[in-house]
């Protein structure tokens, strides 16, 4: 069984993001680009899937400008065997990603296809549950516990909900989101870099795969969120309770 | 995303700096270091069960020249400094008496927190007037017990004094109050496209102006130099009040002695002080940072002499440690992986670049590595993928000190050595110590610098008197420093002569005479009491 894993190339998570001043978007000229977190957390589940012997390969795809190509080398470091990149220039909103994948999907024919819950950039949470409607696929989404059945072809799925785990059992084709505590991510190992070189990464257009961009979002504006105020010192409960009293009117 | 977020900021301070500094929850040497003992002439000794011993041969005695705080000085003090800022309560004093490592502990009765220069001044110009003694204190995270009072010294803290005073984006010199703490100091720097030139562990807590006092070294000596290079200019205020401006913001000023230098690593007992003007270097984008195993000592020599040539400029920290230290770390240490697939090594060493170029800078450490990995350096490594891997990495070696203080007693060696002879030190260590204590072996293999630990459950005379003085005997005759950047303190006072001559002893000794002439500025450390003799 093939496993195909989604990595999207974000802002490093660490990095203090900062609104350019024309308001139209976040700064990226110069920031530190890594692998969604999420996205490693998806590929190092794949990689201890084919490592527990429930599947042949591992790609890894990723979309967007020629850049990706560096994430997915990140990838292929951590294990994949290999890589297929989308050019894509242009901001790629989840529904077009979504039928990117499925074109992708129809191509390859994986067993599984495992995506990061949501990418740190736009949190949309909305790619892996697009690509299920669109292929028709069963979805477990929110992934803390993935445990697959080789012979007969299904996966059970713990997810995070609100209420706390919820346990679903799907066949077969599957689509995974996954969740932050799934795993821990391994790290790119020199051995494996050094491997990484050889391995290829196969490039698609958007063309090629038969499908238009067109977005139906446009971002007007973005901002920061409004700074937290300083906090007040008082100087007796007396101050304290007219604060609240008169000031903040919640007594 | 709130979910990831609030999680994130868990796994995030689990990793900061900061946590290095809250109070171990069970330290078992804080239960030893509350007993006081009197002596004989009524005077509450400082000493500590553990602690005594290390004075032994050296017992202070409080110099009876200095006077006794009257109420009269705590009116004159308030009067200066108004009520809020002279503090007399135990709590707070009990936290201003104990340095970092649990290890000294003051009996002060005052805490004075000046908020300008001209206040220093004036306090100190009483204190002079009454020959009352004074500490100087910052972010008291200092390894010596230099930063905490010996006896009832009066600690002067210029926490308060944390402005920011000017920043110059072109050149990009910063000035600063002296009680400005490291990491903020950095995330102003971050907003502007600049960073400090100095990083350690203690960045959290630490204050630059106490930094500068101790000339601290730090992960980033290697490539941006030591504080006397990125210092330019310092306010500071001499034991009689005067208050020497050598505030200077240029890069190049040949008019006259240099005496900014004096007060660079003099720990406070030439002056106190106030400002800073110092040279930051610009922000560069591309940070790689690889861990690697190496399978002995010999390997990450030559290791450091090849990163120096093929990474060449973009090198900016060469750390190392032994496989003691890191089985420490990840032992002790929340949240702490091993980085590398469990296998035995003995020897880690962390290699960071930071340059310009992102791809290129990538590029060269990768064809680095792979072509030291083939030569047979590097055992296995890995490379940081992104900024969270390469805290983690950090978190490992920047840990080992907090990780050491949780393992039980530990003494403390800062030693700079040959690098081909410097291992050889921890060895002999080990085999005269044998199972009676763990001897581990880590630091600034870039600068030559070996942090020596050697960690019992408790602590004991007959390990320290195998310890001491066979360290510093050993690195005297390499030609070594006993105190690498750690400084002398109070623990190390009497043994400068093991790395320095008679002659420039007694020059320090005049000198110290000629600025401090009551002896009032942290007394008791620095230099031997013998030498510092006073009427």
């Amino acid at each position: 069984m093939k496993i195909m894993v989604a990595v999207k190339r974000v802002i490093d998570y660490a990095v203090k993001i900062r609104v350019k001043p024309d308001k139209t978007g976040v700064e990226t000229q110069n920031v530190k680009m890594s692998m969604n977190p999420f996205c490693e957390i998806a590929l190092e589940e794949a990689l201890r899937i084919k490592e527990g012997g429930m599947a042949s390969e591992v790609v890894a795809v990723s979309m967007g400008p020629a850049q990706c190509v560096d994430t997915l080398r990140t990838g292929l470091a951590m294990g994949a065997d290999r890589a297929i990149h989308v050019d894509a220039t242009g901001p790629l909103y989840p529904l077009s990603v979504a039928k990117l994948f499925k074109a992708l999907v129809e191509l390859e024919k994986p067993g599984l296809l495992i995506l990061g819950k949501q990418a740190i950039d736009d949190d949309c949470n909305q790619t892996g549950q697009m690509v299920a409607g669109l292929l028709g696929w069963p979805q477990g989404t929110f992934a803390s516990k993935v445990v697959l059945d080789k012979e007969k072809q299904l996966a059970t799925v713990d997810r995070e909900v609100d209420g706390g785990l919820e346990t679903l059992c799907m066949d077969l084709p599957a689509v995974i989101t996954t969740d932050l505590r799934l795993n821990q991510p391994r790290y790119a190992t020199l051995p494996n870099i050094m491997k990484a070189k050889s391995k290829v990464i196969k490039k698609y257009t958007p063309q090629e795969l038969n499908i238009e961009i067109k977005s139906d979002l446009e971002v007007l504006q973005v901002t920061e969120p409004p700074k937290r105020k300083a906090g007040v010192i008082v100087s007796s409960v007396d101050e304290l309770i007219d604060k609240l009293k008169n000031e903040a009117h919640v007594i | 995303m709130q979910k990831w977020r609030a999680t994130r900021r868990l796994l995030l301070n689990s990793y900061s700096s900061k946590s290095r500094f809250d109070h171990p929850r069970s330290n078992p040497i804080s239960d030893h270091s509350t007993t006081i003992s009197r002596s004989s002439s009524g005077f509450e000794s400082w000493t500590s069960r553990i602690h005594y011993r290390h004075l032994a041969t050296a017992t202070i005695q409080r110099n009876p020249a200095f006077s006794t705080l009257n109420s009269d000085d705590i009116n004159h003090f308030k009067g200066i400094l108004g009520d809020k800022n002279v503090i007399e309560d135990e709590d707070t004093l009990l936290f201003a008496n104990t340095d970092w490592m649990r290890k000294y502990k003051g009996s002060s009765k005052l805490l004075l927190q000046p908020r300008t220069t001209q206040e220093v001044s004036e306090v100190l110009k009483y204190c002079n007037s009454r020959r009352l003694a004074v500490v100087p204190q910052g972010g008291n995270t200092g390894l010596v017990g230099g930063s905490v009072p010996v006896f009832d010294e009066v600690i002067i803290n210029v926490g308060s004094m944390k402005q920011v005073i000017s920043f110059d984006k072109v050149s990009g010199v910063l000035v600063c109050e002296a009680g400005c703490i490291l990491e903020n100091l950095v995330c102003f720097l971050d907003n502007q496209g600049f960073i400090m030139p100095l990083d350690l562990g203690a960045k959290g807590s630490c204050q630059i102006g106490g930094n500068v006092s101790t000339n601290a070294g730090g992960l980033r000596l290697v490539r941006y130099g030591s504080l006397h290079g990125t210092v330019l200019g310092i306010e500071a205020v001499l034991a009689n009040g005067d208050v020497l401006d050598m505030l200077g913001t240029l890069r190049k000023d040949n008019t006259g002695y240099d005496l900014k230098h004096l007060f660079i690593g003099s720990e406070g007992s030439l002056g106190i002080v106030t400002k800073v003007s110092i040279l930051t270097p610009p922000k560069l984008s591309s940070v790689n940072l690889a861990f690697l195993a190496c399978k002995d000592y010999s390997s990450c020599q030559k290791l450091l002499f090849e990163a120096k040539r093929r990474l060449g400029e973009i090198l900016s920290a060469f750390e190392f440690l032994d496989n003691e230290s890191l089985n420490l770390a990840l032992n002790h240490l929340e949240g702490v992986r091993n980085p590398l697939p469990p296998a035995m090594h003995n020897f880690y060493v962390l290699i960071e670049t930071t340059g310009s170029d992102e791809s290129y800078d990538k590029e060269k450490l990768e064809a680095f590595l792979l072509r030291s990995m083939e030569d047979g350096l590097i055992s296995d490594g890995v490379i940081a993928q992104d900024i969270n891997q390469a805290s983690s990495f950090w978190r490992i070696r920047e840990g080992v000190p907090e990780a050491l203080m949780k393992a039980g007693a530990v003494y403390k060696y800062d030693l700079s050595l040959p690098v081909e002879t410097m291992y050889n030190l921890v060895e002999e260590m080990r085999t005269i110590l044998g199972n009676s204590a763990k001897v581990i072996g880590y630091g600034h293999l870039g600068d030559g610098n070996l942090h020596l630990n050697i960690s019992t459950p408790q602590y004991d005379d007959v390990i320290l008197a195998q310890i001491e003085p066979f360290v510093y005997e050993w690195t005297s005759k390499q030609r070594g420093s006993i105190s690498a950047e750690h400084g002398l303190g109070l623990m190390k006072a009497n043994k400068i002569f093991y790395s320095k001559s008679h002659e420039t002893v007694q020059l320090m000794a005049s000198i110290k005479k000629l600025m401090d002439p009551n002896g009032i500025l942290n007394p008791y450390k620095v230099l031997p009491y013998s030498i510092v003799s006073y009427s």
